[in-house]
């Protein structure tokens, strides 16, 4: 287990799964980007499985094609609860072919 | 849709297929809406189904379900980043038919148990999401709103069988947001391989089947673990740990299953396998405390809606089956008698489950989250100097075995001292008792 031998894209990962995207309507939203700007712990960069919020200098970036609905980033933003999270409109999102 | 149903069922999982099924047998008029394009396309399990809560729903599920293979071996491994210490249970009495755990996988799975919903004579419609239920002046819930033209439906009971997240039990204001202490974060992936290759690999034959857990070092001390499952051509492999030890933790749990996959006792069994998915998805293990109220006028919750795990023994998928069943049951019985589904008369669930292995089990492990998550040294200290004793006692080197033992008893001491070994042990002793 040595943790610098294993690095990985998780596009990689996300590029095997099966998504319809509903184009133009995401079903997660960042209420208040100012809210993210001032945070200091943006847990959403590190544990959303998908890696849809990105971190940077300004606001975090959030971008929900690969999500896979899992509700995470919603549960962790305990602080400010900045996130806006639905499912997608029946039928949308990620369609497991395995589960 | 104008016509009104008796009871209306969101969620085609475990549990919502469970309840549909019972209902729609017994004769009532069972609308079930799925917001997947097919059942099983939103759902993750690991996946270990045990046979007893379907077999009480559908006694010869063996002869058409689609099962992976039945389990005969069962591994355990505590695991440092080098090495793991473990044990391996094999049983003839675990191969012999009824058996009693299979591996499956949910999509295919989900998919056949909703065709029997449909046999059974239910409604189903998938692509639908529930966006919110509708309830009259005096808060009895009433049907449900989709996300559909004219989606108003209406229904005398709606049960809520919408898994981990529940949207609409937490708008309607009958839980809580989940805590993240109370839910873990499990990322998986299915590495396809040929039979033969997985057979001879695990030293199984034909349709027999391994799954090996695995805790310690390998979750860098959060509360969690991993596990590698084998079905007929591929491998599952996963791994979970409390969002709360996420939140605390730097490392993406992509990164986390990279780790696992890449540990040597793990990566050979991988070797030369396709991935084809990753998937994440949550455990709700805030156990037997953080079960919410589960029924009220005209509403019942089932499943992981209800938070029924046993993270202990990594039980759901039937508990979510056993809660769906015998809500169904209540049902059926309230109806033959006439009776309202109020909440005073739909307590009777609530009893039922109380008197069921679901909520003795739960109620066991009460104590169990908050022992863990105050004492990280069972997933750290502990698994390390197991492995360190396990590779000291074999490492033949010209040392006598007597002054290893001692040096080994004197490395668990420096570590954690004479009274914090006993008070784990009794801590242990406890919370599983
Ligand atoms: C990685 C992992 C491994 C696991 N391993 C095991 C195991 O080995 N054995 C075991 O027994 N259990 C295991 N579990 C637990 C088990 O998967 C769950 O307990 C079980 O699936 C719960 O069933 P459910 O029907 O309550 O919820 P789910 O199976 O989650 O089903 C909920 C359904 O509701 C639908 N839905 C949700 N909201 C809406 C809405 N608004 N409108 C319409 N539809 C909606 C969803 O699309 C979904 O189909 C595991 C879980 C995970 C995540
Ligand atoms: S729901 Fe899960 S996968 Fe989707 S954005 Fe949130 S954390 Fe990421």
């Amino acid at each position: 287990m040595n943790a610098k031998a294993v690095s990985i894209k998780v596009e990689d990962k996300l590029y095997q799964n099966r998504y319809l995207v509903d184009a133009g309507r995401p079903h997660i939203q960042i209420k208040d980007e100012a809210v993210c700007a001032r945070c200091a712990t943006r847990q959403c960069t590190v544990c959303c499985p998908a890696g849809c919020y990105e971190d940077g200098e300004g606001p975090v970036v959030l971008t929900t094609d690969g999500c896979l609905e899992c509700g995470t980033c919603r549960v962790i933003c305990t602080t400010h609860r900045n996130v806006e999270w639905e499912y997608p409109r029946g039928g949308y999102g990620i369609q497991f072919k395995f589960g | 849709m104008s016509e009104k149903f008796d009871v209306i069922v969101v969620g085609a999982g475990a549990s919502g297929n469970a309840a549909a099924y019972t209902l729609a047998r017994s004769g009532l008029k069972v609308l079930q809406i799925e917001r997947g394009e097919s059942p099983g396309a939103k759902n993750v399990q690991g996946a270990i189904l045990y046979s007893d809560a379907l077999e009480r729903i559908i006694p010869d599920f063996r002869e058409e379900a689609p099962l992976e293979r039945h389990i005969i071996e069962q591994r355990m491994w505590v695991m440092d980043e080098r090495s793991y210490v473990g044990t391996h249970f094999r049983s003839d009495d675990f191969n012999k038919p009824p058996y009693n755990r299979y591996t499956i996988i949910r999509a295919r799975f989900d998919k056949w148990f909703s065709d029997k919903v449909k046999e059974a004579g239910a409604l189903v419609i998938c692509e639908t999401t529930v966006k919110e239920l509708l309830r009259d002046d005096a808060g009895k819930v009433i049907g449900v709103e989709v996300d559909r033209t004219d989606g108003r439906i209406y229904a005398n009971l709606v049960i809520l069988a919408d898994g981990v997240n529940s949207t609409l039990a937490r708008k309607a204001g009958f839980r809580p947001e989940l805590d993240p202490r109370h839910v873990a974060l499990a990322v998986k992936e299915i590495h396809f391989l040929p039979k033969d290759v997985i057979e001879s690999r695990f030293n199984i034959q034909d349709e027999e089947g391994v799954v090996i857990e695995m805790m310690g070092k390998i979750t860098h001390g959060m509360m969690g673990t991993g596990f590698l499952y084998t079905n007929s051509d591929s491998i599952s492999v996963g791994v979970g740990c409390l969002l709360s030890d996420f939140m605390a933790q730097k490392i993406t749990p992509y990164q986390l299953l990279e780790q696992l996959k890449a540990h040597s006792s793990v990566a050979p069994m991988l070797e030369g396998g396709e991935m084809k998915e990753y998937a994440a998805h949550l455990i709700p293990e805030g156990g037997y405390h953080a079960i919410p109220q589960i029924y009220g006028d005209g509403w019942m919750i089932v499943g992981d809606s209800g938070m029924f795990v046993n993270a202990v023994h990594r039980e759901g998928s039937n508990l979510a089956m056993t809660t769906g069943r015998i809500a169904a049951e209540t049902v059926i019985e309230l109806n033959r008698e006439g009776k309202a589904m109020s909440a005073a008369n739909l307590a009777r669930y609530r009893a039922r489950l109380d008197d069921s292995f679901v909520m003795k089990d739960l109620k066991k492990y009460k104590d169990l989250p908050e022992i863990f998550d105050a004492n990280k040294q069972f997933l750290t200290t502990y698994p390390s100097l197991l492995n360190r004793s396990a590779y000291d006692m074999l490492k033949v080197d010209g040392e006598d075995k007597r002054s290893k033992q001692k040096d080994i008893y004197r490395g668990f001491r420096a570590e954690r001292g004479l009274m914090g070994l006993l008070g784990d042990a009794y801590k242990l002793w406890r919370a599983f008792r």
